[in-house]
């Protein structure tokens, strides 16, 4: 409360036309205690995909750049972090948010947390960490928005870029983990839907086991005796260790795609178009690391907050969630973003990076829609896969 | 009329208003070259290139039209350039990450964009003393100083709004929401309306200099290309204020804008992302910078149609004519 009376005391003094009806909307990010992707070894790695630091960091510095934007309008928006430890802390969280007059919750969650913290309030729930497609699909909520891309944006946008370069014949190695046999799912699906070929698909193993070595060994995984000519291997490794080292392992001279090589991303630090490096740089001096992909996701929660709050900017939190799904949003990605009415998923273009520079982007030139291009990118509409949605 | 008696016809009318046509030379900033392309007018060739400072944008020649000052982003300072010997006389600081600049009328004073603080800076350009520096919202983009110099109007690519300062004490005085990622100004002829160019808007958004209310909104439509590809930036008028020139960015299309009854009249095809525009001094011709495919389209205005497109350097930013 103390806080919320010490913004509105703020944009009185700053905003030139911040009248009495100056509001604060409270803002409450959930974070997951000792997340284990933030482990500082785990950071250092910096695999492809993977978040650089606290989802804090891009929600900050989106709200600071709009200053002069939410003074002009008279609104405020004041980021509270919460650290839970299970579903049930995100549970008890979201509830006791709801009754502390917050408008809107940032998720920086697990799946199952983040569907814990909705079912527990009908506040507009940001998601920013989790790219599963089910979210989106099955366990979709009406109230959930998700600025990361889903797995299955970025398998499309790699399958485009494959069919562009008609690299057709797909050898798919996936990794071990669950994670990855439903990200394999997700793979092999846009693989079928842009008439490529799975030539093989095989699992493998991070190990020093000899008698693994099948499993292991990139170089007998990939040998052409084994799974025939291929034009391009595409890896499905959520750990990240075994990806990294693989497009200079394989068996022939042959370009590696998915989580190593050549990934589809939302963001990558050296994009220099559309005003791209303007953001990058203006992340990179508030936090000292580059932008990354979840980075952008978390900025562009903090400018869609942005764009809500000024849009209300007298409230109530009711007319704030009413407008939060129908916005138009710029993210310096060249094009207009918004959310997608049929399950709440930020369309948006992709960048395929091999990590030091933008490769391509995605939708790729000729994947063409009926409505909008953009949404050739992940599930579209006739599908109907949410059922919480209209 | 078959097409080639068509072509004929043209090809006469061309040569028939070729003398009448400017004799002097384009200068056009790429952004990725650190120099300037020299295209000749009259025979629409590059005769070569001047080198100046690192990411050249936006150019603008002195009152007196001896000088050209380019801001160059990565320099952090503008490259003052002699006209008459093309060469590079001074470098002026123009603060970080200038981007597009404006001169008071009695072209003493500097106004810049520096895209990266969020800043508007007022330069001396005698001493290259910075005298003051207004925070604005973020990446601001367009730079317009009013006929009389009191105030200059500032575009905020990521607040949206466009910031009306006062020249003499650097106070903000009003900010006006316009639409999505406005970019750049024109000024009719009276200074009575400026217009914005709001690139994720598809639109151009007509402000009253009066009370800075919203006369209009002309929202662009180009067939066969989605409003979402509609990404308008640069914006000439002509000197009686009757017509203005809007690029469409990546529909790849030139405007024609009756401007009494706010229609569009033509549009005209040119290169991928059709970025900032200019005239000539007789009208007749406006160039266009195509960011994306390294060229500059000549526009017939007359005839609304395509002259030549001509190969300039990498990411080309905007084209300044001496005649």
């Amino acid at each position: 409360m103390i806080r919320a009376s010490r913004a509105i005391g703020l944009a009185l003094l700053l905003g030139a036309h911040a009248a009495a009806s100056a509001a604060a909307f409270k803002v409450l990010l959930l974070e997951r205690a000792d997340d284990p992707q933030l482990e500082r070894s785990t950071l250092e790695r910096a695999y492809l995909g993977h978040p650089g630091g606290p989802a804090a960091d891009g929600i900050d510095v989106a709200l600071k750049e709009a200053q002069f934007e939410l003074d002009a309008a008279g609104a405020a928006i004041t980021l509270e972090r919460s650290a839970v430890a299970d579903a049930q802390g995100a549970r008890d969280a979201a509830a006791r948010a709801q009754k502390a007059g917050v408008a809107a919750i940032v998720s920086n969650l697990p799946g199952d947390w983040l569907l814990a913290a909705a079912d527990a309030t009908p506040l507009p729930v940001l998601n920013v960490a989790d790219a599963a497609d089910r979210l989106r699909e099955r366990d979709c909520r009406a109230h959930v928005l998700h600025l990361l891309p889903s797995e299955r944006m970025r398998a499309d946008a790699l399958a485009q870029t494959l069919v562009s370069r008609r690299w057709n014949q797909v050898l798919l190695l996936n990794g071990p983990s669950a994670l990855d046999a439903e990200r394999t799912a997700v793979a092999q699906a846009a693989i079928k839907r842009y008439a490529l070929k799975a030539v093989q698909t095989k699992p493998f193993k991070l190990s020093a086991d000899p008698r693994e070595r099948d499993l292991a060994n990139a170089a007998l995984l990939t040998s052409t005796a084994n799974v025939g000519n291929y034009d391009v291997v595409w890896v499905i490794d959520s750990d990240g260790e075994f990806a990294r080292s693989l497009p200079y392992r394989i068996a022939l001279p042959r370009p590696v795609v998915g989580d190593a090589g050549l990934v589809a991303l939302a963001w990558q630090a050296q994009f220099e178009r559309f005003g791209a490096p303007q953001v990058s740089r203006r992340f990179a001096k508030a936090t000292g690391r580059p932008m990354t992909a979840h980075d952008w996701s978390a900025w562009m929660a903090g400018k869609a907050l942005v764009a809500a709050a000024t849009a209300a900017p007298k409230g109530p939190a009711a007319a704030f969630a009413k407008t939060l799904p129908t916005l138009d949003l710029d993210g310096s990605k060249g094009t207009t973003m918004s959310f997608r009415a049929w399950d709440g998923q930020l369309r948006q273009p992709l960048l395929l990076t091999d990590g030091q520079g933008v490769i391509a982007m995605a939708p790729a030139d000729g994947v063409l829609h009926p409505k909008n291009n953009l949404d050739t990118l992940g599930a579209d509409a006739p599908e109907k896969l949410c059922k919480a949605k209209p | 009329m078959p097409p080639f008696v068509a072509r004929i016809v043209l090809l006469f009318a061309l040569l028939a208003c070729g003398p009448a046509l400017a004799q002097g030379v384009a200068f056009v900033s790429s952004e990725k070259d650190n120099a300037l392309t020299v295209i000749d007018l009259k025979t629409l060739a590059v005769t070569g290139t001047i080198a100046t400072c690192k990411r050249p944008r936006h150019m603008q020649l002195t009152p007196d039209g001896k000088q050209l000052l380019v801001a160059c982003g990565e320099s952090n300072a503008a490259d003052v350039i002699d006209v008459a010997t093309r060469k590079s006389v001074r470098k002026l600081p123009l603060g970080d990450d200038p981007e597009a600049f404006d001169l008071s009328p009695d072209g003493k004073t500097l106004y810049v964009t520096n895209e990266d603080e969020g800043e508007l800076s007022m330069i001396d350009i005698a001493s290259g003393k910075i005298l003051r520096s207004v925070k604005v919202g973020k990446e601001p983009e367009g730079v317009k100083v009013s006929h009389d110099g009191a105030v200059v109007w500032v575009t905020s690519e990521v607040a949206n709004l466009v910031h009306v300062i006062d020249t003499a004490s650097g106070k903000v005085l009003n900010n006006v929401k316009v639409g999505k990622r406005p970019r750049r100004f024109a000024l009719t002829p009276d200074g009575a309306q400026l217009w914005v160019t709001n690139e994720l808007g598809a639109s151009v958004t007509v402000l009253s200099t009066k009370d800075y209310s919203v006369i209009d909104t002309l929202q662009f439509q180009v067939k066969g290309i989605r409003d979402t590809d509609t990404t308008p930036v640069g914006i000439t008028m002509t000197r009686d204020g009757k017509r203005a020139f809007v690029a469409l960015g990546r529909a790849n299309h030139v405007a024609f804008v009756d401007v009494a009854s706010r229609k569009v009249t033509d549009l005209v095809l040119v290169g991928k992302r059709a970025w900032n525009v200019v005239l000539d001094k007789a009208e007749a011709r406006l160039l266009v910078c195509n960011g994306l495919s390294d060229d500059l389209t000549v526009i017939d205005v007359a005839s609304a149609k395509p002259l030549k497109t001509v190969p300039v350097g990498r990411v080309p930013y905007m084209a300044v004519i001496v005649e």
